[in-house]
């Protein structure tokens, strides 16, 4: 039998091997790109460029949470962006609409988010659809239902003054309470990854679903529970989106998720499962904002930019292969 | 001796094709430790996987401490005091060793959704103490040592505080001190009124722990019998039984002395330790053994499949470097796998193009245009050659017969011009009659002068067909028989052996 001496040695080893590695990695990388693009370009100094590079982090940070979620069960979902479309929808249709007061408008579309993350997953874990098959074809339904519900016309949220102020106005430092929603969500959702059973299954899943399911975890109700939260988390994004267009557009979303996904195996979520965090996402996402915004205003046209993002998506996803390979 | 603790009843289980189970029983009494053995296919994990509700039962009753239960869930089992240690290792690698031992127990902590790591930690901690196992509860699964995962497994299967405990080969990759751990634990609870049963083909370690042995065969219950009374060599012949041969058995003809395939010192990890053989020319070599032995790691090994870790492999005496299936194949070595439908025949195309679909090259143009005149003239000699029955080329293989499937295998290796043929359980899934064709379909091959190496776990067969028998056990080989010499018990005998042959 192996001495706790040499178990904490692998301790070391997994520590700057593994995940960790990763997000460190992340983190210098976003570090390094903010640093640079700074010092290249006077525009992008102003407290003005850093408070948009926070907002335009907002949306896709709090999509990709959910999103890390999945991706941990070694699942994915395709749907997050048509789905936030979707609750924005549903809170102009209750707020706007139907005249309703917001504190019912914002539960209406989380509640959305989360039951088209259940229905998710019911197709994944029930009907034994793949991930990938599944949430496609909600993203064509969420999508759908959007343009049905709105009349494909963009819904105004004028009335509700305050659902602007909310969310958009500047309660602390000058900088919109959108952000520190996002970040409050990440504690959130990062207390649950950690903290709680949920999160604790959802690694588990990831991990090794069979070993889970013959230790007599309820695999298929854990995995509906998942995606719920990923839905739940879309919803969140679309009430975020929605206030800072102050409406709904059903024609905008699709390719967020895209996004959302990147930002979290960017920062160090694996889509084999077993591995992900949310700080990492956080820290991804804002490199997809820093990069996206850093290169247009340094002049970079856009075609340019989605290949040197693509070709960041393509470097991080095989930096997690590299790791997996390594400590296999 | 008081109430049993198990008693399962003519228990029948089928899955589709194969019928797994029939009329089993198993009995189990407190403070007791069953050992139930026998070969492969036997059936006694199946029976243990419905007692731990992996596998619902087809028919028959269960009773734990006299009452009837059904076991339709792990779950139901655990909370029936029933856990079960998994040959396979079944952890998340990405959890801690705590983690893994107290998944769906985890002590909860403020609220009833929020885990408690320390609490979980600590139980752990007790817990090792308790079993005198020295493990890092904080420890990632993914970096031990698979002795290590045994440990963990094991931990977790007794962490339960079960009534009944099920070992299905616990001892596998465990060294000399690990195993007498277990047994002390294992002693321990037997004294706590526990019972246990063990799985396991090691005999002698067998004869160590256990009160009774139960033996199963052809998933029907044979007999069961007191440890202490009865020798190994009795028990190994109840697990083989007495077969009916054909009467007048069709004995190969002595093959050529010069030897065709020569493998020295083959080492991969722990599943091949040191494996040497000798192949000869217009031979049948038969690879016997039990699931686990190593038989398929061996071929996947020399056919490239696999890359290995030392060792070489000499073709006509000269040492060739095989490091993938193209190598093998331009060294004209063919591999007719296991599981023929997945890894042997492309099941969606047809029979012209699997029997060509090792030689593609061969039948290709300049631009690399296929020749379909050529490739129907070649499929049309193989199907005329081998007898294979199929209503026309373009026939789709998966709707062929397993035996008819088979021969297009044949025909794939026979286009590619491969001299030596390794033959995975050439006979799975193929009925009677069919099997008759193939063992003369190898004769002729044989008789033609190619080599064979047959793997199979059939022991008539393997007596059948072959000139000589290797039989491997954990990675080595541990005998070698001539046809002459070879019987069922021997080969059991060296099946179940751990220590390796001595070098001939």
């Amino acid at each position: 039998m192996q001495t706790t001496k040499t178990t904490s040695r692998s301790r070391m080893q997994s520590l700057v091997k593994g995940e960790s590695l990763q997000r460190f990695l992340a983190l210098g990388a976003l570090v390094l790109l903010l640093v640079f693009f700074s010092v290249i370009s006077a525009p992008f100094r102003t407290t003005e460029n850093y408070t948009s590079i926070l907002v335009a982090t907002a949306v896709n940070g709090v999509l990709a949470m959910g999103a890390t979620f999945v991706i941990i069960t070694a699942g994915i979902d395709l749907s997050v962006g048509t789905t936030m479309t979707f609750c924005s929808v549903i809170l102009g249709l209750v707020v706007t609409n139907a005249g309703l007061p917001l504190w019912l408008g914002v539960p209406a579309a989380l509640a959305a988010g989360a039951l088209v993350g259940a229905v998710n997953g019911i197709l994944i874990a029930k009907a034994k659809i793949p991930p990938f098959i599944a949430t496609l074809g909600m993203l064509n339904v969420t999508r759908g239902l959007a343009q049905i519900l709105s009349d494909v016309k963009p819904i105004y949220f004028e009335g509700t003054p305050q659902f602007y102020d909310l969310f958009m106005g500047k309660s602390f430092f000058g900088i919109p309470n959108v952000v520190f929603i996002m970040f409050g969500a990440g504690i959130i959702a990062s207390l649950v990854l950690t903290r709680t059973v949920l999160g604790r299954y959802a690694f588990a899943l990831g991990s090794n679903e069979e070993a889970t399911r013959l230790s007599g975890v309820n695999v298929d109700a854990w995995k509906i529970a998942v995606y719920s939260v990923a839905g739940l988390f879309a919803g969140l994004g679309g009430i975020l989106i929605a206030a800072r267009m102050t409406s709904a557009q059903p024609s905008v979303g699709m390719g967020y998720e895209l996004d959302a996904i990147a930002a979290a195996v960017i920062g160090g979520t694996s889509l084999s499962g077993g591995v992900g965090s949310i700080v990492g996402t956080i820290i991804g996402a804002f490199i997809i904002s820093t990069l996206t915004i850093g290169l247009s205003i340094v002049g970079v046209p856009d075609q340019w930019k989605l290949v040197i993002t693509g070709v960041v998506i393509i470097g991080a996803v095989f930096l997690d292969i590299l790791r997996r390979r390594r400590s296999a | 001796m008081g109430d049993l603790l198990v008693e399962m009843t003519d228990i029948s289980k089928s899955f589709p094709g194969v019928h797994a189970l029939d009329s089993c029983r198993f009995e189990l009494r407190p403070g007791e430790v069953h050992a139930l053995v026998g070969e492969n296919g036997a059936g006694k994990s199946t029976l243990m996987k419905i007692l731990a509700g992996i596998y619902r039962r087809d028919a028959g009753t269960i009773l734990v401490k006299g009452r009837e239960v059904e076991i339709a869930s792990p779950r139901a089992a655990q909370d029936l005091g029933i856990s079960i240690i998994h040959q396979e290792l079944n952890l998340m690698g990405h959890l801690t060793v705590a983690q893994n031992i107290f998944i769906g127990r985890e002590p909860r902590g403020a609220a009833p959704f929020i885990l408690d790591e320390k609490r979980l930690n600590a139980k752990a901690r007790e817990l090792f103490e308790t079993l005198h196992l020295k493990l890092d509860p904080r420890a990632r699964v993914s970096s031990l040592a698979v002795a290590q995962q045994q440990m963990v497994e094991i931990a977790k299967a007794l962490s339960f505080s079960s009534d009944v405990l099920i070992m299905d080969e616990p001892t596998a990759a465990l060294t000399d001190t690990e195993i007498d751990e277990l047994f002390r634990i294992i002693r321990h609870l037997r004294e706590r009124g526990a019972g246990i049963v063990h799985i396991s083909h090691r005999l002698e370690e067998l004869k160590q722990i256990s009160e009774r042995v139960t033996v199963m065969r052809d998933g029907r219950y044979v007999d069961t019998v007191q440890t202490a009374e009865a020798s190994i060599q009795s028990i190994i012949s109840k697990m083989v039984g007495r077969t009916i041969f054909e009467a007048t058995p069709e004995l190969p003809e002595h093959p050529d002395p010069e030897v065709v395939l020569e493998v020295r010192n083959l080492k991969r990890g722990r599943v091949i330790r040191d494996v040497s053989f000798q192949l000869h020319r217009g031979e049948i070599l038969g690879i016997s053994g039990l699931v686990g032995a190593g038989r398929t790691e061996v071929a996947r090994a020399v056919f490239g499949a696999d890359p290995h870790d030392a060792g070489e492999i000499l073709i006509h005496g000269k040492p060739v470097a095989i490091r993938t299936p193209a190598n093998a194949v331009a060294h004209g070595i063919g591999y007719l796998s296991e599981d023929r439908r997945r890894y042997g025949l492309a099941l969606i195309m047809n029979v012209e193009a699997n029997v060509v679909l090792a030689s593609l090259r061969k039948f290709a143009g300049r631009l690399g245009q296929i020749k379909f005149g050529r490739t129907k003239a070649a499929a049309e000699e193989q199907v005329k050659g081998l007898a294979i029955k199929t209503p026309s080329l373009a026939q789709r293989v998966r709707n062929l017969s397993g035996g008819t499937q088979q021969k297009v295998v044949v025909a794939k290796w026979l286009t590619a011009d491969t001299e030596i043929l390794i033959f995975d359980e050439p006979t799975r899934g193929i009925d009677v009659g069919a099997k008759s064709e193939i063992y003369r379909l190898l004769n002729d091959l044989a008789q033609q002068g190619r080599s064979i190496i047959m793997i199979s776990s059939e022991l008539p067969e393997i007596l059948r067909m072959s000139h000589r028998i290797l039989v491997m056990c954990e990675g080595r080989i541990t005998g070698e028989l001539s046809a002459a010499e070879a019987t069922q018990e021997k080969i059991m005998t060296f099946a179940t052996q751990r220590e390796a042959l001595a070098a001939a």
